[in-house]
């Protein structure tokens, strides 16, 4: 999961990082999470905020994103939980570019789809393995 | 191997940092810096355009006026505090590098933020894409009328537009409506299973505020209080901004 720099690191700090880890592993189970280094408030960003989208540099972007994708590939995991709109943009765009093909999703996601009462049209961040879940 | 000294000019003066030392609390502990170099091991934009953080403030610090308030870096820079937050003598780079920005002339600074901005002074709701309440408002009761009626369970689903108060004035970033609508649902759900009482509302609905970026003070305290302005006249205690 990637913590938003906005959220974490220069709003609610550490307590709101353990809070969404509390949620996502309710969500996905324990055993399913991994965390990748730094995190929390010492987290990198991923190159998504400060209006880096809009920029009009997409490839510093993208070489600003690679320690982020790094991260996230080291880690082994098949999504990367993205709770801010930039981030998701950004991580998104960076497992497209660099090839890594993990699947980035909003928390929203999959907080519904385990509570059962996510709509068929609710699934465009969903890889192959979730798409039919629960329908 | 030591570097080449950089030579500075004689009688070069900081007149941009000590401009910038003048508007932050504590001077932004500018000048406490003893070159660590821990800011710049931990940021992802070191090394693009030839720049770091630390070499920013030295810049910076030596008067490199020129250099500082004209290299494209500082639309690079995300601004993510990460230098600040690992910096033992708490130093506001990221502060430093908004200043920068604002160095530059409105309308040489990056296109697609300029114009976000712009979008978002235009429509009463603040939208950086430019849509309307209207259809914003349109998209959210076709979306929900749709779950409605194909989604078992999902029956009483809502999505209230200007519910006079409410408890949460929710803010929705414009990607939604616009191109992916879809994706505004969860979010309805979630809020709905746990009894929220929340609203939408037409005056100020948009999360987004590139005027930040774009280090344009009086737009984005304008975009900032237009936002104020709806929760409190729908006379809602909180407001929720995803972004
Ligand atoms: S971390 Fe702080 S003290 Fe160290 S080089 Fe950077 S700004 Fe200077
Ligand atoms: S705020 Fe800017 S300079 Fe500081 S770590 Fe983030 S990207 Fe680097």
């Amino acid at each position: 999961m990637q913590d938003p720099c906005q959220l974490v690191r220069k709003t609610y700090g550490d307590p709101v990082a353990e809070d969404l880890r509390f949620v996502v592993k309710a969500v996905v189970g324990e055993e399913n999470f991994i965390d990748m280094h730094p995190n929390k408030s010492n987290n990198y960003c991923c190159g998504g905020g400060g209006g880096f989208l809009q920029s009009g540099f997409p490839e510093a972007r993208r070489a600003y994103g690679a320690l982020k994708n790094k991260q996230i590939v080291d880690t082994g995991a098949t999504y990367c939980i993205a709770p801010c709109h930039n981030c998701h943009s950004q991580i998104h765009d960076l497992s497209h570019h660099f090839g890594a093909n993990y699947q980035v999703t909003h928390l929203w996601t999959l907080i519904c789809l385990s509570m059962g009462m996510l709509g068929e049209n609710e699934r465009e961040y969903l890889g192959d393995d979730l798409r039919e879940v629960g329908l | 191997m030591a570097e080449a000294a950089i030579v500075i000019g004689e009688g070069r003066k900081s007149f941009f940092m000590d401009k910038v030392k003048e508007i932050l609390p504590e001077g932004g502990n500018l000048n406490l810096c003893y070159t660590c170099g821990t800011c710049a091991a931990g940021c992802p934009a070191s090394g693009l355009e030839g720049m770091d953080p630390r070499l920013f403030l030295r810049m910076a610090a030596m008067g490199m006026d020129e250099e500082v308030t004209t290299t494209p870096w500082v639309w690079m820079c995300s601004m993510c505090q990460r230098c600040s937050y690992a910096c033992p003598m708490n130093i506001n780079i990221p502060q430093l590098v908004y200043y920068a920005r604002q160095a530059w002339p409105r309308d040489k600074r990056p296109k697609g933020i300029i114009g976000s901005c712009d979008q978002a002074l235009r429509t009463e709701g603040n939208s950086a894409m430019g849509a309307s309440s209207e259809d914003f408002e349109f998209v959210v009761g076709d979306v929900l009328e749709e779950v409605r009626e194909s989604q078992p369970g999902q029956e009483n689903l809502t999505a209230p537009v200007n519910k006079h108060g409410a408890m949460y004035f929710l803010n929705q970033n414009s990607r939604e409506p616009v191109t992916e609508p879809d994706e505004m649902v969860p979010l309805w759900k979630i809020l709905n299973h746990v009894g929220a009482d929340w609203t939408y509302g037409t005056l100020g609905w948009a999360a987004e505020n590139y005027c930040m970026f774009a280090a344009d003070d009086e737009a984005w305290e304008r975009i900032v209080r237009n936002k104020v302005k709806a929760v409190e006249d729908l006379g809602c205690k909180y407001w929720l901004n995803t972004e």
